[in-house]
This record gives C-alpha cells, structure tokens and sequence, in this order.
C-alpha cells in the first residue's frame, strides 16, 4: 500500500532529522532508497530541484516524491506527514512543557542522537563524494570528477574568507551546474 | 485583517519568498515576525532558534507552528503552518508533472552532474557546522565517530541497516551513560 509506506517513511524523516535541510538529506536518501523511490541520481536532483525552488526543502522533496508515486493524494500525505512531528512537538512544548528540553533525561536522549545525526551527515557526505569520484562499472577513478569536486570545494569553503557569509549553496549550484555543462 | 487571517497570509508569503531552505529562511522570519509585526520579542526568536535546533523537523515549520501558536493558539498554529509550507507544495507538485522529460534533455543532465558534486559539498559543510556548534564530550565525541563508521561500512558493503536503528542505540547509549552517572553521583552525596 503506497500511501501507508509514504506516511510512514515521512513521518520517520520529520521525526529524526535534526539540523536543517542538508542534515535532514541523509535521512531522506535512507527511507527514499530503500522504499525504491528515487535513486541517488534522481535525488540529487531534486535536491537541486528544491534549492531553487522556494519553501523548506524537506517539504519540496515529500512533495515530489509523494507526487510521483501516489499523484495529489500521495503528495498530500507525504507533506502532511513530513510536517507533523514538528508541528507536535512544538505545540506539546508550548502547551504542557515549556521546560522540557531542560529535563535531563530529555537532555541524555538529546546528548545521543544529536552527536550520532552528526555522524549519519558526515558519513554520507564522504561517501556521496566519493561515490561522485569513482566509476564504479570500470573500477576507476573519474580524474575530472575529482579535479572538480576540489576546485568546487576550494571555491566554497575559500569564499568565506573573503565575502561575509561566504557563497550561498543556491551560489554553490548555480556554479557546479555551469562548470558541469562546461566540462 | 483578522490575526488568524494576517498569520496565514504572511507565512504563506515566508513560504513564497524564502530559497535555500531553514536557515536562510530564518532571516526573513525574524525580519517580519519581529521587526515590522512585533508579534514576538527579539528574546523569544533566539529561543526559537534554540528549540528548534533540538527538536527534529524543517526549521521553518518549528517557527510557523511557535509563531502562530503564540498569536492565535491552535487554529493559528494550523494556518501559520499550513501558510508556509503550501506554496512550495503547489510549485513542485506542478513541476513533478514534468520533470523526467525535462532531465532527458542533454545540457540538462549535464548540468546536474556538476550539481551532484554541489551537493555532496553542501551536507558535508552542514555536518562539519554542526559539529562547530556542538559541545563535545568524550561520549559524544566517541558517538559521532562510531556511527560515521558504521554508515560508511554499511554504505560501502551495501548492507541493509536503517539509519534509525543507529539513532536509537545512540540514545541508548547516551540514556544507559547518564543513568549510571547519576548512579554514582548518589553514591558519591551517601
């Protein structure tokens, strides 16, 4: 049944992706590659879909899947269900538990997840990289992905040192995307 | 304009308005929720801001639902909410339609393999922030690298290991640790 799995896989994005939209990525790719919705081409695609599109990118990326698989009703639910933990949550707190977060059993839950959330970025960060730099029909190592993905890196992290906030991510797109017509 | 109507409209504008997801949206809500509303204190978006970080969720929605809640309770929380996330829904709801044979297009799908190394770039940046906000301890410190290994290893060797199970043996982890500190700390005051 298309509609219950894309209710659950998106209540399990809304309730453990911590951090923002990037942060919340890994967790997307997880539930969406193992329900077979997308594959890691198509979802960087929509990554890059979402970034130039307005509103919150988890959002965007329920909704394309969501619609793809299941039209307007499976869009519907995919939204709602990406949504609602965090509309919960924050009701409860300002509800019935202003001080929850200070709880220091809260706090323990938080001293685990958040520290191992950063360690599920990370690894599919390195492993998306390396994944971009390697061919892995021939078993080899895709020189001009790696020269590229460097020079975007360099661009990137170095820009910060010269404009205040650095080159935005929509920046950092826009760029790889005329480097990627260009080579 | 009635309050319930003005939330809806301005989120739904937020919403309209904001690229790049979260964090860059939190600019723009601070803008018009504090500076030109007043409908929350500069203190309150801070704590906004905080309890957002800790809790799980698009960063936008957590402000919509504080927000609205706050100015027209339950139905204000809805339609804040709802505001916000509905324009992107009905732009990529539409381009969903056609998106397939728009990536068929070769400059396209050019475009978008140098977009695949952007994106690697970008979740690599969000882990290397956040692990510049967090205070670390040797648990969390120890936590962090042993989850990075084992979704390495599960992504290099294609094993079938769900993200979450990794989460909750984290919490647990973290839990069993607390408990047994606090163990002694009571032993210790005995």
């Amino acid at each position: 049944m298309i509609y219950l799995d894309l209710l659950i896989g998106f209540l399990e994005v809304g309730l453990f992706s911590f951090g923002g939209a990037y942060a919340a990525i890994p967790l997307i790719r997880d539930v969406v590659l193992a329900h077979k919705w997308l594959d890691d081409e198509m979802l960087s695609y929509m990554i890059a879909v979402s970034e130039s599109t307005p509103g919150p990118i988890m959002v965007n990326l329920a909704t394309y899947v969501g619609s793809n698989k299941g039209g307007l009703p499976g869009a519907v639910i995919s939204t709602t269900a990406v949504m609602l933990p965090a509309f919960l949550i924050i009701l409860f707190i300002m509800v019935l538990a202003k001080s929850l977060l200070k709880n220091p059993y809260v706090q323990a839950i938080l001293g685990g997840l958040k520290p191992c959330v950063i360690g599920i970025i990370l690894a599919t960060g390195v492993y998306m990289i390396l994944g971009n730099c390697y061919v892995e029909t021939e078993s080899r190592v895709d020189i001009t992905a790696v020269l590229m993905t460097c020079g975007l890196a360099v661009i990137y992290f170095g820009s910060r040192k010269f404009i205040k906030k650095g080159l935005s991510p929509i920046g950092l797109i826009c760029l790889a995307a005329v480097v990627g017509m260009a080579v | 304009m009635p309050v319930l109507m003005e939330l809806f409209v301005t989120f739904t504008k937020i919403g309209l308005f904001t690229f790049g997801g979260g964090y860059a949206m939190l600019s723009i809500i601070e803008n018009i929720c504090v500076e030109s509303k007043n409908w929350i204190t500069h203190d309150e978006m801070m704590n906004i801001m905080v309890i957002a970080e800790s809790t799980p969720g698009p960063i936008a929605i957590n402000c919509a639902t504080y927000v609205g809640y706050k100015k027209g309770k339950l139905p204000g929380a809805i339609l804040a909410t709802l505001g916000v996330a509905i324009p992107s829904f009905i732009i990529i709801f539409a381009i969903s339609m056609f998106l397939e044979g728009f990536l068929e297009i070769t400059w396209v799908a050019r475009a978008f393999q140098g977009i695949k190394m952007a994106v690697g770039i970008l979740i690599l940046d969000a882990a290397l922030k956040m692990i510049k906000k967090m205070k670390m301890k040797p648990l969390q410190m120890g936590i962090l690298l042993a989850s990075f290994f084992i979704i390495m290893l599960t992504n290099v060797l294609k094993l079938h290991l769900s993200s979450i199970v990794v989460m909750l043996t984290a919490v647990l982890v973290s839990v069993a640790f607390f408990l047994v500190e606090k163990g002694h700390g009571k032993e210790g005051q005995a």
